[in-house]
């Protein structure tokens, strides 16, 4: 109790974000035609938890008696976690998030996954990335899916940007406009060899020539550096959240930013590693939430984690945990309704492989971000109804 | 014997018709001169040396296909790599240390064994051998990912480079029944009572019939059949379990009896649809991503008439009319392999050691025995994405520069690298080597890191005698584009420069 006693106190405390209002007039929208389609002035940025988070410890059920029961070595301990209600509580590593659970802005959805699990990162993370069924093959990303379908504004500097990551994951599609940036000087220095290209021929050529002039004109719209007051934290992450927030504030526009965070895999010794992980994740996220502050982006802005899977309730022989099945993940923004949504991982229905059922197909947060984020139809991109999330402010 | 009669019919048609006929059979007659001999080996093989290109053109079209056909392998000329089985679940057992050494050894020697691959591609007498062999293993696919064991999929390298041009029948129901396949698609796990569909729908979905050809009922029917075709873990070998298989009756593509695995994939071979998807996917690779329906089913009638021959799928493909049409010159994407194999063979770029080039290839999106996913390596357009096509150019940039020793590229005709072994060494610090050929790079160790250094410097082109062969800059465009540059270097340029012009050109991307 006294804990969460802290938590109100914080809010009071205030962590109201000054925004400077030049910069939040700098950022006004360059765009005038995205009215007609999908509102793109709205950003999406995806946190990839690459690996797999143990969501478990991460969102604690920490009230269950059958958690420290399957984890006797790893398991949070009660007066360590930072209860959220009287049933769950997130990892002490999270605590940089309180203002902003505080202020609302985060809602925590509970045991996301979807039927069939694939236990493997490679099959798993294609399904979330290309939203097919179990069962299924697909080639194009979910959000390569939803550009080529509805084109974000031509002026824009790229549909999306993958940063800190070779792969495109759910950006990835022929006809989108997308580009990976592993480390934004190298980016810059090799799009050198990008050639503004006119359309010819048809085909292989013309896709080929498409996507050299993607890279060059992503590569002019986005040079340039912008100062922010807001400090980054150091490492990979926090780089790239720099990273990110510096494509927001030079770029002409960009529909998706996806960061990637490495390392959830924590199949050996999980405490020390996982904890520093979830902290280089709040830390990042509190610094995204400044740098977009300051640029007046916050109130449009989408944060949302997702992962190949999470891991299994029962912890390992080597102190760490093996690949799972459901986990909760976070959606954050200045619009979001905070809250808990989703259901509290069952642990007393685990499958023969010591997994975790599923409330909330991860389809369900994708139509959410459709539909209720962007004002796009979701069910023919994604294969089927999934009932969106009323987690947005409208 | 087959080859011979068939080219007897051939005539006979040529002989029995009219004059259009007499035309063709006068252009097939003819010497094919060097651009349709560049345009065979590229589509066939990787690249187009320019010694194969001068011997080849002196030949008919059909001269040249038969020569190509005849000269295909069943086995590779370099000797493999030793690839031990280790029995699943020797890791389990293993403290913290000892499994972080085997995981290092195992992933050495994956890059070994791509190594080797690679280096065969470049080596090989038969170029199309090794393309076929490709073609199969992104056909029937299996994946280091899951399998987990280098030894298994060299083994399955091998079976298929031994029916790459053979019989697909034999092929099919050979890698049915191959451990690396049984572990891929869970026959292993499928058993009387307690079915998993995997192989069975993925040997009707995506090795046989094709999507829509078959029904969910005959997925449930042949999976019964599968059951009991395992594995033994002990050995790494494929295993016959009586006592989990289904001998009871079943149904499948309208056909009853007590099937068992081998009489469903002779349902599979029976059915037109088989030849059909085969001689599609061939049209694919070799001619153009919009398969002629009329030329394709005509390829699918030879290949099934004659009982699968491989060899007459592909001689039919490359004698159609299609193969040699000039709008379909330039319209593939070169795939990583193509690009990278292709360019070192073009080039004549001499590579002692083609480990560099499995972290290349795997950089641009063709990790060898890694496949995606069941469906394989997608190919065509979705080859280029803006990762891809600027890991692309900086792999020809580097390969090309003409500036002092800056990479691990070292050439014999630039500036010649002034350091010593040791302060080269030093200089290819992990950044660099996963600057330069990814993350993977990254993580080699000891020797291998020792030998990767070693391989790099080792990559030599020799641009000046290269470039001697050809009178003037069209005659060079022409040998590294499949159609004219789209941004010609500016006249006048020559040497290196003239080279790594051309192949930064978006037409170089294509063959």
């Amino acid at each position: 109790m006294t804990r969460r006693r802290d938590f109100l106190n914080l809010l009071g405390a205030g962590g109201l974000v000054a925004v400077s209002p030049q910069l939040a007039w700098a950022a006004a929208p360059v765009s005038t035609n995205v009215a007609n389609a999908a509102n793109y002035r709205r950003l999406l940025v995806l946190v990839e938890l690459k690996g797999g988070n143990d969501g478990l410890n991460t969102v604690v059920p920490y009230a269950s008696p059958l958690y420290p029961q399957l984890r006797p070595r790893i398991a949070l301990k009660r007066e360590e976690v930072l209860p959220l209600d009287e049933q769950t509580a997130v990892h002490p590593s999270l605590a940089p998030l309180r203002p902003l659970w505080q202020a609302g802005e985060v809602a925590v959805v509970q045991s996301v996954g979807y039927p069939q699990a694939n236990l493997s990162h490679f099959r798993s993370i294609e399904i979330w990335d290309t939203a097919s069924r179990s069962d299924q093959y697909l080639d194009d990303g979910w959000l390569g899916r939803a550009f080529s379908a509805n084109p974000p504004p031509a002026e824009y500097a790229a549909d999306g940007v993958a940063v800190g990551s070779s792969d495109l994951g759910p950006l990835s599609a022929r006809k989108a406009r997308v580009v990976a940036i592993a480390n934004a000087d190298q980016f810059q220095n090799l799009a050198r060899m990008a050639q503004p290209r006119s359309g010819q021929g048809g085909g292989a050529l013309q896709h080929l020539l498409k996507v050299e002039s993607d890279v060059n004109a992503a590569a002019q719209r986005l040079s340039g550096s912008h100062v922010f007051a807001t400090t980054f934290p150091s490492g990979a992450f926090g780089e790239a959240v720099k990273a990110g927030c510096q494509i927001v504030a030079k770029g002409t526009g960009v529909a998706v930013l996806r960061l990637t965070l490495n390392g959830f895999d924590t199949h050996h010794n999980q405490p020390g590693p996982h904890a520093n992980l979830l902290k280089q994740l709040a830390e990042g996220l509190v610094a995204l939430r400044a740098a977009l502050s300051e640029l007046g982006r916050w109130n449009d802005t989408l944060v949302m984690t997702y992962a190949e899977f999470g891991r299994r309730p029962k912890e390992n022989q080597s102190n760490g945990t093996d690949h799972g099945t459901a986990a909760p993940h976070f959606v954050l923004g200045g619009r979001v309704i905070g809250g808990l949504y989703g259901e509290a991982p069952r642990l007393n229905q685990l499958d023969s492989n010591g997994n975790l059922p599923f409330a909330i197909d991860f389809r369900q947060l994708y139509a959410t971000v459709l539909e209720r984020w962007w004002g796009m139809p979701s069910t023919d991109l994604l294969g089927g109804r999934f009932a969106s999330l009323p987690l947005l402010r409208s | 014997m087959n080859v011979q009669r068939h080219r007897e019919i051939d005539m006979l048609k040529l002989l029995s018709a009219a004059a259009i006929v007499l035309w063709s059979s006068a252009a097939f007659a003819a010497a094919m001169g060097e651009d349709e001999a560049r345009h065979l080996l590229n589509r066939s093989g990787f690249g187009a040396p320019p010694s194969s290109v001068a011997s080849l053109s002196r030949l008919s079209r059909e001269q040249a296909v038969d020569r190509l056909l005849a000269s295909a392998r069943t086995a590779p000329v370099l000797t493999p790599p030793l690839q031990e089985y280790v029995r699943p679940g020797r890791l389990k057992d293993a403290s913290e240390e000892e499994k972080k050494a085997l995981q290092r050894a195992e992933f050495a020697k994956g890059a070994e064994l791509r190594a080797w691959w690679l280096q065969e591609m470049l080596q090989t007498p038969s170029p199309l051998s090794e393309r076929m062999t490709l073609f199969w293993h992104n056909h029937f696919v299996s994946s280091q990912q899951k399998v987990k064991s280098g030894r298994l999929m060299l083994d399955q390298n091998l079976l298929l480079r031994r029916h790459a041009l053979g019989n697909f029948g034999d092929l099919l129901h050979a890698v049915a029944k191959d451990p690396a396949m049984v572990i891929y698609l869970d026959s292993a796990t499928n058993r009387k009572g307690q079915p998993n569909e995997n192989f069975a729908r993925e040997v009707m979905e995506l090795f046989t019939l094709g999507e829509g050809r078959y029904s969910e009922q005959d997925i449930k029917e042949a999976a019964r059949a599968f059951t009991g075709w395992s594995f033994n873990p002990e050995q790494g070998t494929y295993q016959w379990r009586p006592f989990i298989h289904d001998d009871g009756e079943k149904t499948v593509l309208g056909q009853r009896g007590n099937f068992d695995g081998d009489a469903v994939l002779d349902i599979l071979l029976q059915q037109p649809a088989t030849a059909e998807f085969i001689a599609a996917k061939l049209w694919r690779e070799f001619v153009s991503p919009t398969p002629d329906m009329a030329e394709t089913r005509r390829i699918a009638e030879a290949f099934r008439s004659s009982g699968y021959d491989i060899r007459r799928a592909l001689k039919a493909l490359f004698l159609s009319k299609g193969f040699w049409a000039k709008e379909n010159r330039g319209v593939l994407v070169k795939s990583p392999v193509d690009l990278v194999v292709g360019s070192m063979r073009t080039l004549e770029i001499s590579v002692p050691d083609a480990l560099p080039l499995a972290f290349t290839v795997r950089n641009l999106g063709q990790d060898l025995f890694a496949p995606p996913n069941v469906k394989g390596w997608p190919g065509g357009e979705a080859w280029i994405n803006a990762t891809t096509l600027l890991a692309r150019k900086q792999f020809i940039e580097r390969l090309l520069r003409n500036e002092q020793f800056v990479t691990p590229m070292a050439r014999a005709d630039g500036v010649e690298s002034s350091y010593e072994q040791g302060s080269m060494r030093n200089r290819l610090r992990t950044k660099e080597l996963r600057e330069e050929f990814g993350k993977g790079a990254g993580r080699l160790e000891g020797d291998t890191r020792m030998r990767m250094v070693q391989a790099v410097s080792d990559i030599r082109f020799d641009s000046t005698s290269w470039l001697k062969r050809f009178d003037n800059a069209a005659a060079v465009e022409r040998a590294l584009l499949p159609i004219p540059a789209i941004s010609p270097p500016a006249v006048g340029t020559t040497g290196i420069a003239l080279v790594r012009g051309l192949a930064l050109d978006p037409a170089y991307q294509l063959k």
